[in-house]
């Protein structure tokens, strides 16, 4: 058995080697020095590749076959290890390094954007590079994935070529020497391997960045990805470098906690970052300027005294009559920005649906939240977000009884 | 024949508070363990959420959290000559189940022993005289001292984060605390609860008898803790929902909140619930522990082999078993001789209602938490002189204001119908106002000849083995003690300004059907002699040196407070014991 994987992974470098000779020139450094495997498998941990090329409850990692959803379909991930047949170890690096930057596989076809091309396309090279060393490492695994089972006529990869001259830009990240190195260390983590794009952005109706709106928050998966820019109200304009960093290292800070797909996120990937990168990562983020949002409507009186009586029965115990929860342990309604952000998405859920926190090694407490869904109606959960979103002389529009209708109605077809 | 499994360093029966301790310490040295508990899994936020946990008919009445007796139960008589029936609903005591055991359902009320429970017969014996004590009262020294227990009790109460006020500190009295408790090495991690109404005229009634009333230590947080863990812990809400219910908040210490979130990150712990162990097995030499048998939900039976046995179950479940596994000698109370099983105790548990003018006192008696209170100390062990009192053991005792739950909370003063219009209209003059004490006067079990665990010689299990039987009862000693501690409460609810007072005192016989606490004790106690005792000091079976045995079930008797302080304390002394001593050389730490 690993006589056999020892076999392929021999091939792969091979193959690897004849066509970087080829293709890339003498340029690139020594595929197996210890620095650049090291290297590729912090890059590979800040990708987080293990996220969607791993299948849940115990797929072999990367090799593939987790359902990847997009807002047109399920769309399968693909075998990443270096198996000749079924993943990538027969690819040159050129291949690879297209696929990953441009979003071209092998045989020319286009891959969808559940790939973040659009930004690992911000990569060195050099770092795509070492990704690659890494990969040829890890355990090759014989696994055929059938990647495309997106309904017509999504499934005409054709059509990509369309969407890439409309949403795709392709080329490296250009640092702005205006900034300083941790700025622009930052912004090269968080619009390229980090690819925080791909949940917080908004995105059109055909799954393109609104790159005028980066970072700005987008409803996926039945969750709002919140605004992570600057912006003192929705984004994190109100929490220091210590809390953005607390909270990525550890999924919790003084004002919220990881859950849903964010806290696969901090378990599988920012958990491990350097803490210079998460420092540089804050300094870019509190960088990104907020809007000037428009004075939310007023909610209603009668709306808020129900929902104040609501508040104080259900969720004072934990978040506190003042909304200021716990630090490290119950969310602050007052300043979490998922309490005040424009689409209400995600309280909507944790109120209907309740919530996991997420557990690291270095706060492994992970706090729940119960499902108050059986017990609270729709106009109920309305009044009561309602009442949490202007209470603490904050201003947040109100959430209607059919806005939660729906988000319930569409709740009840998710099995996460 | 059962399926075997793959063998652990390490096999743990139920995880309760001190299984999970002892697989936190033995998992930190490297070790696999697997803990295999009979009830199912559970998790705080899931199995306890905050908006439904306190459903007091669910959870109170309906004993949802505790053992269903069609699983397993128990025979029950007072004395030797009666024949014991079988317990179908529980009553004088709730045996846990599950994850997290008693932990879960506790009310968190976190003491320590006093130095001289310790050294119970020794101390007595020297004080008043071997005469002094009736001659079946079969009391001992525990083996270990109050100051070697120090260390871990400390361990305890920061893995806890519990709420309290340090009495004596290094020796130093401190105003404030308990006087009478033994010096504690640093205070306590969190400051003591802030206490209701009713706790403050407790105080004040006592302060002006001339008693030093304290805060009683709890394990329901009076602030956010971050324990030696990690794990977070939040602020107690005193929603008065603690005892027989879990804790969705995050402020009651349990093993969920404590301990296993913790533990179950650790690659070399296993945990397998849902599965009764049924057996330890042994060698041919009968000398030791190959692992232990255990039988799933359908039924099947399995072999886990471990080099070390944990027996960490309930105290009754325990004794069983030992019996069940013949580890140990059986006791006999007609001979005197064997072991397992002797020394039997419970607790004496009495309390005073207090009813005073509604419109002059309003309680909200739903402003709780289970192990809120002020309490006092004169009247607890031997801190009292018990010469002219002609008894032995006391207790504490205190306003602890656990709770104004609906059903539960209708207390109304004597000679009141016990229905009708009548009765409806003093629950409603009396709600707000009385003083209906959680625990009042919490008294100590000594142990008896004749007051014992043993096998039922009628009644057998779904197993087809035999139950376990009680022998059971209140002696002269605990009645007196309890009459003359209920007396000086009494005069506390009367100072505080009742009107009217039912003393609600414990008599004989023993009711199986009432319930006191559940703090059943000793039957596999701790000791320095095999002929009196089933483990040594450092709770290893003298028999099976591979086999460790936790719980309550190790005290020669009880002393005058709840016993998960002591109880927790010891698996931690075990535990290091184990790290440090048997680990290296496996076998007996006493040579008998």
């Amino acid at each position: 058995m690993r006589n056999a994987a020892k076999f392929s992974i021999a091939i792969g470098a091979a193959a690897t080697w004849v066509a970087a000779a080829g293709v890339s020139g003498a340029a690139d450094p020594d595929g197996q020095a210890f620095d650049r495997i090291e290297k590729g498998h912090y890059l590979t941990t800040v990708a987080d590749c293990f996220a969607c090329h791993t299948a849940l409850n115990g797929g072999k990692p990367f090799a593939g076959g987790r359902p990847i959803e997009t807002p047109f379909g399920n769309i399968t991930s693909s075998n990443i290890t270096p198996d000749n047949e079924t993943g990538i170890g027969a690819w040159s690096d050129q291949q690879f390094d297209d696929a990953v930057r441009k979003g071209v596989r092998p045989d020319g076809s286009r891959l969808y954007p559940a790939m973040p091309f659009p930004a690992y396309t911000k990569m060195t090279h050099d770092d795509v590079m070492a990704i690659r060393a890494y990969l040829a490492t890890i355990e090759p695994v014989h696994q055929p994935v059938r990647a495309n089972t997106l309904p017509f006529p999504f499934n005409i990869r054709l059509a990509m070529r369309a969407w890439d001259a409309l949403y795709f830009t392709e080329g490296e990240f250009r640092p702005d020497s205006q900034q300083s190195p941790a700025w622009n260390r930052g912004a090269y983590l968080v619009q390229g391997p980090g690819h925080c794009t791909a949940c917080h952005t908004p995105k059109s109706f055909l799954g393109g960045d609104k790159t005028s709106y980066n970072l700005r928050g987008f409803n996926l998966q039945g969750w709002f990805a919140p605004d992570i820019t600057g912006d003192a109200g929705e984004g994190l304009g109100q929490w220091s470098e210590a809390d953005i960093t607390s909270y990525l290292k550890t999924g919790h800070n003084r004002v919220t906690a990881a859950t849903g797909p964010m806290a696969e996120e901090v378990v599988n990937s920012t958990s491990q970052y350097d803490d210079d990168d998460l420092r540089a990562i804050a300094t870019y983020l509190k960088s990104l300027p907020g809007q000037q949002a428009a004075a939310p409507a007023q909610a209603e009186q009668s709306t808020m005294i129900a929902g104040e009586a609501i508040y104080r029965d259900q969720c004072s115990a934990c978040h506190g009559l003042d909304g200021q929860g716990v630090a490290m342990l119950f969310p602050s309604l007052v300043q979490s920005s998922l309490t005040h952000a424009s689409d209400p998405a995600s309280a909507i859920r944790l109120v209907l649906r309740g919530a996991r926190s997420v557990a690291t090694k270095a706060e492994p407490t992970a706090p729940g939240m119960p499902s108050f869904g059986w017990q609270l109606d729709d106009a109920q959960v309305a009044a009561v977000l309602t009442y949490i979103r202007n209470a603490w002389k904050t201003a947040a529009a109100p959430v209607s009884p059919d806005v939660v209708r729906n988000a319930r109605d569409q709740l009840s077809t998710r099995s996460d | 024949m059962p399926r075997k499994l793959p063998k652990k360093d390490i096999v743990i029966i139920g995880l309760g508070w001190t299984g999970s301790i002892m697989a936190n310490e033995l998992t930190d040295e490297g070790l696999d363990v697997i803990a295999i508990e009979r009830g199912p899994w559970r998790d705080a936020p899931t199995q306890f959420p905050t908006n439904y946990a306190q459903d007091e008919l669910r959870y109170r009445i309906r004993h949802e959290l505790f053992l269903r007796p069609e699983q397993n139960t128990f025979t029950f008589r007072n004395k030797m000559d009666q024949t014991a029936l079988p317990i179908r609903d529980w009553g004088s005591f709730m045996p846990p189940n599950g994850v997290g055991g008693g932990g879960v359902h506790w009310n968190a009320e976190t003491w320590r022993f006093l130095p001289t429970d310790f050294v119970l017969r020794t101390h007595l014996t020297e004080r008043y005289g071997a005469a002094f004590l009736p001659e079946d009262m079969t009391i001992q020294d525990f083996g270990a001292t109050y100051d070697e227990l120090e260390p871990h009790y400390d361990a305890f109460e920061y893995l806890c984060g519990t709420s309290g006020t340090a009495g004596n500190l290094r020796g130093q009295i401190q105003e404030g605390g308990n006087p009478f408790e033994g010096p504690r090495s640093r205070p306590y991690p969190t400051p003591a609860q802030k206490q209701p109404f009713s706790h403050t005229l407790f105080a004040k009634a006592a302060r002006d008898l001339g008693y030093k009333p304290f805060p009683q230590p709890s394990g329901n947080l009076s602030q956010a803790y971050k324990n030696p863990l990690g794990l977070r812990m939040g602020p107690c809400t005193y929603c008065g929902f603690c005892e027989w219910f879990g804790c969705g908040n995050y402020s009651k210490a349990s093993p969920q909140t404590t301990i296993l979130p913790h533990l179950i990150r650790k690659s070399n712990f296993t945990a397998r619930d849902n599965s009764e162990v049924v057996q330890i097995n042994l060698d041919r030499s009968g000398k030791r522990a190959t692992g232990v048998t255990f039988v799933d939900t359908g039924g099947v039976e399995w072999e886990q082999p471990a080099d070390l046995v944990i027996l960490s179950a309930y105290t009754l479940f325990n004794v069983q078993m030992l019996l069940h596994s013949k580890i140990g000698a059986p006791y006999d109370p007609v001979a005197n001789k064997g072991v397992v099983g002797r020394n039997f105790t419970h607790q004496t548990i009495s309390t005073v209602n207090g009813f005073f003018d509604n419109k002059k006192f309003n309680f909200n008696p739903f402003i709780a938490s289970g192990s809120i209170g002020m309490c006092i100390d004169e009247f607890n062990g031997d801190n009292f002189d018990h010469g002219p009192l002609g008894f032995v053991g006391g207790g504490y005792m205190g306003q602890v204001q656990t709770g104004g739950r609906p059903i539960q909370s209708t207390g109304v003063p004597p000679g009141t119908p016990k229905w009708g219009a009548a009765w409806k209209s003093a629950v409603r003059d009396n709600y707000l106002s009385s003083v209906r004490p959680g625990t009042g006067v919490h008294g100590s079990f000594y142990s008896y000849r004749d007051v014992y665990l043993d096998l039922d010689p009628t009644y057998k299990d779904r197993f087809g083995r035999p139950l376990m039987r009680m022998t059971i009862d209140f002696h002269d000693n605990e009645i007196k003690q309890n009459a003359y501690l209920t007396d000086k409460f009494a005069e506390i609810i009367r100072a505080m300004g009742a009107h009217t007072l039912e003393k609600v005192y414990r008599k004989a016989p023993y009711d199986a059907t009432d319930y006191q606490t559940t703090h059943l004790n000793g039957g596999v106690i701790m000791g320095t002699d095999p002929t009196t005792s089933v483990i040594n000091r450092y709770l290893q079976s003298w028999d099976v040196p591979n086999l460790f045995v936790t719980g309550a079930s190790a005290f020669p008797q009880n002393a005058g407070y709840n016993p998960t302080g002591t109880v927790a304390a010891l698996a931690f002394w075990a535990a290091t014991a184990i790290r440090g001593q048997y680990l290296k050389n496996p076998g007996p730490l006493i040579h008998a």
